[in-house]
């Protein structure tokens, strides 16, 4: 029997194109602001032009006649409509200090963009109209904005916590070892990292709308959101609407890369004013406004410290960072850098670690998940401090980063972290990059270049990652204070006209489900895709689901869609062994159909089955009608995938721009199901790191105002700027879920960042070391070389 | 104020407020939400559409100006007989695009990219779009779907 649920009828692994295409290149599939919702009010929100300041009086009498408008209301006319504060999932520790969090602030503004009004009217000029008349008279008080400067509390945000500190989060599971291996070592690396603050910029702005239901009571709230399940928990929770009254639908979702991975105010407002003023209400971000009131990523200090012997060999690695909360917790806001905490020591065996991570308030918009959420973070200190380690050590950095590799036979591996790596085999993974990207050559290139006295300088920056990935077993997330499980479900369901409907929990913005989902069915089931239909984002449709994030939807959720697809065809053998009048074991299934061994013509089409089981006329004792499986899975452990990636630059030492040339990535995420979507995915998250390493960064100045709201300033990557990329793989199954998946929507926002800036250093060694952060922006490369010329 | 235009070969006829954006005259008033917006600085081009056969950004655009135009959408791609449009069968087949928002704008950009230039390559590529944000592809499969249409439209 196992033999037929394991089989496969080679659709994994085809480069399928997407189902999703068609409607999104005609513009018929619809985004939450497309929806026409007839009698709509619309809100706009009164904003905070001040970094922290109390609020004195708010006179909203002009805006309240402003024509088209309905209702103007501050924090106290709402207060009743609350039955809890904005949600916090994640009390990393049990003395962490959480301000409390409305969606419409009192008392107190705490960072420019914090919502202190809310207008409601007829239609969005209207609303904007108003919104300006709103007239907020504030007392500023001075801006805390520097992380290490708040952790002084010299200025105290808020004032009930007593401290801007947040938290102290410590792993040191052996602090005499560690202390031995820094005072024995030969080599010791010290540095200091600025993780900047990003704006996640998905293309499509956030937008919500809620519509009560005509027979009252229900309502349906539409959000551009990750998590419709989450959204409908906390929601419910927040606005105090029992959760089976509230049915959430993500329409079609334009990017997210964690920014639309939490609960926001307008999204709580929406609600709440549509039980008030029992019509439906909604709202739109716009783009400038977004870069304040949409969650920004990144913005830590980080200390790395690495201790090694003579060859380089490591013998600890010591973290000590510190994490901007900003104004306030948002959904995960306070555990984002703990999703590194375990990651600092990166691919690489040591057998002593500590980490220790404080997070700050300070006076700026909320951070939260940004696309890979404390790995990228990790995986830069690790990867450039390897890089000094190198230089230290007086060896190549392919060569300090071989001598220090997890061994192959290591895994499964007991980290010093106390994580269980899946598998691994990096050796082989980092020599195909080096070679498909001509190592050597491009060193002898650079060698060349130098001794003619160029003024354009070649780099080779190299970044070898390993992450954790599938979010998350549940235990483990319990074992972190998280709030919620990290399961998925799937139900998956062959209808009486044989058509299957593939029911998930994942969310999907970009990542194709519909398309590889229904792979996976297809491939185990042995028919074609076209008779697939992928239900998700809605949950009336799909009640269960913990949603799309995290580099998890292949892993857990596609893990999940791979188990009820084996139960229902297990469920089929056993009515096709009674209707054939065989015994199970001697069915054979392929192409859709059982058949009896040795008896070619004794056959039944899935099809057929599935009839009989709907009809359920003739059905065997014990089986229950209906062709259908659900199941929830729970994985085992995280997945673990890595890789090699090399970045080529020219840095030209006169006006200190970076080009850069050429971008080598070498990922392994386990089985491809479907290669063209992992690739996508690849290019995306490059894009995303080269423009963390190069481009962006959310600028405040020392008042605490974002200096780079618009798309004008705030540089996100064009495709002028970038390279085609140039990608390899190789395969390491995951030995903790029946797919051997890894997850790859992260891995190229992971691993780019410390190869592009490893490059630059690289390009100006033989200037000196400079000391550059990102984005590495002409200025800062040019000052940090005239730095190292002093 | 009245304004008449064609779009996607249908005349239209609208009272607007002045300060209509074409973009909202677009979304609302006729109910084509294929074309997006996705900032409020002309940045994007999420909002790209064809006035003559030349793309515009719709967001920079009032509706007003564009009176008496000649106006196609990313509605008005497809084929009579509905099949896609060579540019977004290029974009389906090359893996162009992924949540899908910058794509009519990217798509309805790379119509008149490919129109205006003969030979296409790379880097005429990369440097025609490049006031087309995209957050999802890194713009690699982007510009492999171009040059794919180019080549197929005979550019």
């Amino acid at each position: 029997m196992t033999t037929i649920s394991n089989a496969s009828s080679g659709v994994i692994g085809q480069p399928m194109l997407r189902r999703e295409d068609p409607k999104l290149l005609s513009g018929e599939a619809r985004f939450t602001d497309d929806l026409k919702i007839p009698g709509a009010l619309w809100i706009g929100l009164v904003r905070s032009p001040f970094a922290n300041a109390k609020i004195i009086s708010i006179d909203t009498q002009d805006a309240k006649a402003s024509p088209g408008i309905v209702a103007v209301y501050v924090a106290s006319d709402l207060q009743s409509q609350w039955a809890g504060p904005i949600p916090s999932a994640w009390q990393v520790t049990p003395d962490m200090k959480s301000p409390a969090h409305y969606p419409l602030a009192s008392g107190k503004a705490n960072y420019v963009g914090d919502p202190v009004a809310v207008v409601v009217g007829n239609s969005p000029s209207e609303v904007a109209d108003a919104v300006a008349l709103v007239d907020v008279s504030y007392e500023e008080l001075p801006a805390v904005v520097d992380l290490e400067e708040a952790l002084t509390d010299a200025n105290v945000i808020h004032e009930e916590l007593g401290t801007n500190k947040c938290y102290v989060w410590e792993l040191n599971p052996n602090p005499q070892g560690i202390e031995d291996a820094f005072k024995s070592a030969a080599h010791v690396v010290k540095e200091r990292y600025i993780q900047q603050r990003l704006i996640p910029a998905a293309m499509e702005p956030r937008s919500v709308a809620v519509v009560p239901s005509p027979m009252g009571g229900d309502y349906t709230l539409y959000s551009a959101t990750q998590i419709p399940h989450i959204l409908k928990v906390m929601t419910a929770l927040t606005v105090g609407i029992s959760e089976s009254k509230i049915r959430v639908i993500a329409p079609s979702v334009g990017g997210g890369f964690g920014s639309k991975l939490d609960v926001y105010p307008e999204e709580l407002l929406c609600l709440a004013l549509a039980r008030k003023h029992k019509v439906p209400v909604r709202w739109t971000e716009e783009r400038t406004e977004g870069a304040q009131a949409t969650i920004q990523g990144r913005g830590q200090v980080q200390y790395i410290e690495l201790a090694a012997d003579k060859d380089g060999k490591l013998l600890g690695v010591r973290a000590d960072i510190i994490a901007d909360m900003g104004g306030y917790q948002q959904l995960i806001t306070a555990g984002v850098p703990l999703l590194g905490a375990f990651l600092y020591h990166g691919a690489y065996h040591t057998p002593t670690y500590a980490f220790k991570c404080t997070g700050v308030y300070t006076n700026k918009t909320p951070t939260d998940a940004y696309r890979g959420a404390g790995r990228p973070e990790a995986t830069y200190a690790i990867e450039r401090a390897m890089d000094s380690l190198a230089k230290a050590a007086g060896v190549d950095p392919a060569e300090i980063r071989r001598r220090n590799f997890i061994p192959t036979e290591s895994f499964p591996y007991n980290s010093p972290a106390g994580l269980v790596f899946d598998s691994g085999n990096y050796g082989p993974n980092l020599d195909q990059a080096l070679a498909a990207v001509g190592y050597d050559a491009l060193r002898a290139e650079q060698e060349k270049r130098r001794a003619e006295g160029s003024t354009k300088h070649l780099g080779i920056g190299l970044s070898f990652f390993v992450e954790m990935c599938g979010l998350a077993p549940s235990r483990v997330l319990a074992s972190l204070n998280y709030a919620a499980g990290g399961w998925e479900s799937a139900t998956v369901r062959i209808l009486p006209t044989s058509k299957v409907q593939v029911v998930t929990g994942t969310a999907p913005h970009g990542q194709g489900h519909e398309t590889v989902w229904s792979m996976i069915v297809a491939d185990k089931l042995g028919i074609s895709v076209d008779d697939i239909e992928v239900l998700h984002s809605d949950t009336s449709i799909a009640p269960h689901g913990m949603d799309t994030y995290g580099s998890r939807s292949l892993s857990v959720g596609g893990s999940a869609i791979h188990i009820a697809t084996e139960r229902v065809l297990e469920k089929a053998q056993k009515i096709a062994a009674h209707l054939l009048e065989a015994s199970e074991d001697d069915l054979e299934y392929q192409g859709g159909t059982f058949s009896v061994k040795g008896s070619p013509d004794k056959t039944m089409p899935l099809a057929a089955i599935a009839f009989e089981a709907f009809t359920a006329h003739n059905l065997p004792d014990g089986v229950e009608p209906n062709l259908e499986a659900s199941t929830t899975w729970d994985p085992p452990n995280f997945t673990f995938p890595f890789g090699s990636h090399i970045a080529v630059v020219e840095v030209d030492e006169e006006t200190g721009k970076v080009d850069l040339l050429r971008y080598m990535a070498v990922d392994d995420c386990g089985p491809r199901v479907n290669p063209m979507i992992v690739e996508g995915q690849i290019h995306g998250g490059l894009a995303q790191g080269i423009g963390q390493a190069l481009y962006e960064e959310a600028v405040y100045d020392s008042a605490g105002n974002l200096l780079n709201a618009t798309f004008a300033d705030y540089l996100l990557p064009s495709a002028a700027e970038l390279p085609t990329f140039e990608l390899g793989n190789t395969v390491t199954p995951s030995p903790t879920n029946p797919l051997g998946v890894k997850g790859i929507g992260e891995a190229g926002a992971i691993a780019s960042p410390p190869a592009v800036m490893n490059a630059v250093v690289d390009a100006l060694s033989h200037i000196g070391t400079i000391q550059i952060e990102m984005p590495a922006s002409p200025e800062r490369v040019w000052k940090a070389i005239q730095a190292v010329r002093a | 104020m009245k304004v008449s235009m064609t779009v996607n070969g249908k005349s239209v006829s609208r009272d607007v407020e002045p300060r209509t954006l074409l973009v909202h005259f677009i979304r609302e008033d006729l109910a084509l939400t294929g074309t997006n917006v996705g900032c409020d600085t002309s940045s994007c081009g999420a909002c790209t559409v064809l006035i003559n056969g030349e793309s515009v950004k719709s967001c920079t655009t009032l509706a007003v100006q564009a009176d008496g135009a000649d106006v196609m959408t990313i509605e008005g791609m497809a084929n009579e007989d509905g099949t896609l449009h060579p540019i977004q069968k290029a974009f389906q087949e090359n893996h162009g695009l992924q949540c899908g928002f910058c794509t009519p704008g990217m798509v309805m950009a790379s119509y008149s990219l490919i129109k205006e230039n003969d030979h296409l390559d790379e880097k005429a590529v990369r440097e025609g779009l490049e006031g087309n944000l995209c957050r999802c592809t890194g713009y690699h499969n982007i510009v492999k779907s171009v040059l794919a249409a180019a080549s197929e439209m005979g550019a």
